[in-house]
């Protein structure tokens, strides 16, 4: 088979494009193929979009920035910035304080109020050794701590929500050390 | 289930039952999920999209919902087979690029959809006829609470379900009504509408999805934001939305009617000559005489033809369906000249 559009080479490379809903096949060689790509990529992508929207989002606040580093996938913010793609559910904790104005400017929120995962249930303890004590010592702890956590996320989501934001950024700071002190037991 | 079986197979969202079907073709909602293991797809290594892939399929062998269901390896599918799935809306022209490691699992009904490894390790999908979204969401939430028992999910109490693009965060959930506006694009309201859907962030888009155009008449409405909301609030919110649009299209329909009758009965009765008797069609062409036809069925003036035959026609004529029927690559011209034929087989039969 030959190139679609020089009509000379042999094709190579396989698309399929869509023009007002009609899909087409386009059949070409590799030449042709790099400058219709190209032109692909000049089109203007969502992913341009949100780099603008975070690049006004941090314009005066982020200076060293995108040196960040998310320890668990090596993505840095520099690379958000170009690709409109966080790495993975890590990054999300990593750079929480560049994403939490840009959640709030894309959705009008930054505060989850929908449903949660149906957490996986724990393996059972193996064999008699694992002792049943310690894991119902262990249990009760996180869980309250859980709950003090969400009700001070609560309370953080109301503070912002009336606009007092001397009170947000002291409930932030202690939801802060908590989850630090909470990474840390881990 | 093998590829081909789908094309004796008409898609749930198809059938022209369920709530409002005269204009709201479909009901579809999506959710974005990705497992807190792995990098999400574009950042991850062929290694983590396999541990991705295995890890799903693992859990997917346990879930009763997906008991009659198939997965499809997107790289084991030739270009024809991966445009014919994304006729059928079970998945999106992206997940037809770069396909390794991609992967498709489809319920035997054409219900329920999951993407594996797509933009995020999960999309979710589940597909109903007419207006139902609330449906919709009571079948893909159970089945979303089935995986999340079996899967990790990355989620934070804050920010909710993680996804590669925060356009997606929070619920990841888009909820979208597939509406078929005859008389609103006729009467030329339409720019109105739709300005008015653009203002209360929902996105219109066409047939297709994504960077598609809407064509023939018919739109795509879906929510844009995602979190801050909680799901019953998003769909409450697109079903309100859709409720009036559904109400001014009826209302243009019935002014039509009265005030135009004859150039109304005219324009459709000429669409419907044409499907039955030309012999070379482009699947533009057809798209836009379908949906005359469609109108003129839920307005009575095309009697003995049901809308099942005239929605199965919209996608059966797509170029990918065609080869499939056809069981061979076919050239562009070729296609218009096989529509024809199908189609005119099609509508003379009845």
């Amino acid at each position: 088979m030959l190139c679609d559009i020089c009509g000379k080479n042999p094709a190579t490379v396989h698309l399929t494009e869509i023009i007002d809903d009609q899909m087409n096949e386009l059949h070409l060689c590799e030449e042709c193929a790099r400058t219709k790509s190209s032109a692909m990529e000049q089109q203007f992508g969502l992913s341009d979009l949100l780099a603008g929207m975070v690049d006004f989002e941090q314009k005066n606040k982020e200076e060293g920035v995108p040196a960040v580093k998310c320890p668990n996938c090596g993505l840095t913010y520099a690379d958000f910035k170009k690709i409109g793609r966080l790495g993975c559910g890590q990054c999300y904790n990593i750079f929480r304080q560049y994403l939490a104005p840009l959640l709030k400017r894309i959705h009008g929120s930054n505060q989850h109020v929908g449903k949660s995962p149906v957490r996986r249930a724990k393996a059972a303890p193996i064999g008699p050794a694992a002792s049943v004590g310690a894991a119902t010592e262990a249990s009760p702890a996180p869980s309250k701590r859980k709950a003090g956590l969400q009700e001070l996320k609560a309370q953080l989501a109301k503070a912002i929500e009336k606009e007092a934001f001397e009170e947000a950024a002291r409930l932030r700071d202690q939801i802060r050390a908590m989850e630090n002190k909470k990474n840390a037991d881990k | 289930m093998q590829i081909n079986d789908l094309l004796n197979h008409t898609s749930e969202w198809l059938k022209g039952t369920g709530p409002n079907s005269d204009i709201v073709i479909s009901s579809r909602i999506r959710l974005a999920r990705n497992l807190s293991k792995y990098p999400f797809p574009h950042w991850a290594s062929k290694s983590q999209l396999d541990g991705v892939l295995d890890d799903i399929k693992a859990a997917v062998a346990k879930i009763d919902m997906l008991k009659s269901s198939t997965l499809f390896i997107l790289g084991d599918l030739d270009s024809i087979d991966k445009q014919f799935l994304v006729e059928r809306h079970l998945m999106s022209i992206e997940h037809t690029q770069k396909t390794e490691k991609k992967a498709l699992l489809v319920d035997d009904e054409e219900i329920i959809a999951v993407m594996i490894n797509e933009e995020d390790h999960l999309r979710i999908q589940l597909m109903q006829s007419g207006f139902n979204l609330f449906e919709a969401w009571s079948i893909i939430n159970r089945l979303d609470d089935d995986l999340s028992k079996l899967l990790d999910y990355a989620y934070l109490d804050d920010f909710g379900y993680l996804t590669a693009c925060p356009t997606n965060t929070g619920t990841g959930m888009r909820g979208s009504v597939m509406l078929h506006l005859p008389a609103l694009v006729m009467s030329r309201q339409i720019e109105r509408v739709l300005a008015a859907v653009a203002k209360l962030s929902f996105t219109t888009r066409g047939l297709y999805g994504e960077g598609t155009q809407a064509s023939g008449n018919f739109f795509q409405i879906s929510n844009q934001v995602s979190l801050g909301h909680s799901e019953d609030e998003i769909i409450e919110n697109i079903n309100g939305l859709i409720r009036q649009i559904i109400e001014q299209e009826a209302q243009a329909r019935q002014i039509l009617l009265s005030k135009n009758r004859d150039v109304l009965e005219d324009r459709i009765n000429r669409s419907f000559g044409i499907l039955k008797s030309a012999r070379i069609i482009t699947s533009q062409e057809t798209i836009e005489l379908l949906s005359m036809v469609r109108l003129g069925s839920d307005l009575g003036m095309v009697k003995d033809i049901d809308r099942r035959t005239i929605n199965e026609l919209f996608i059966t004529t797509q170029p990918a369906h065609l080869q499939k029927i056809e069981n061979k690559k076919l050239s562009s011209d070729e296609r218009d000249l096989k529509r024809a034929e199908l189609i005119r087989k099609k509508l003379n039969l009845l």
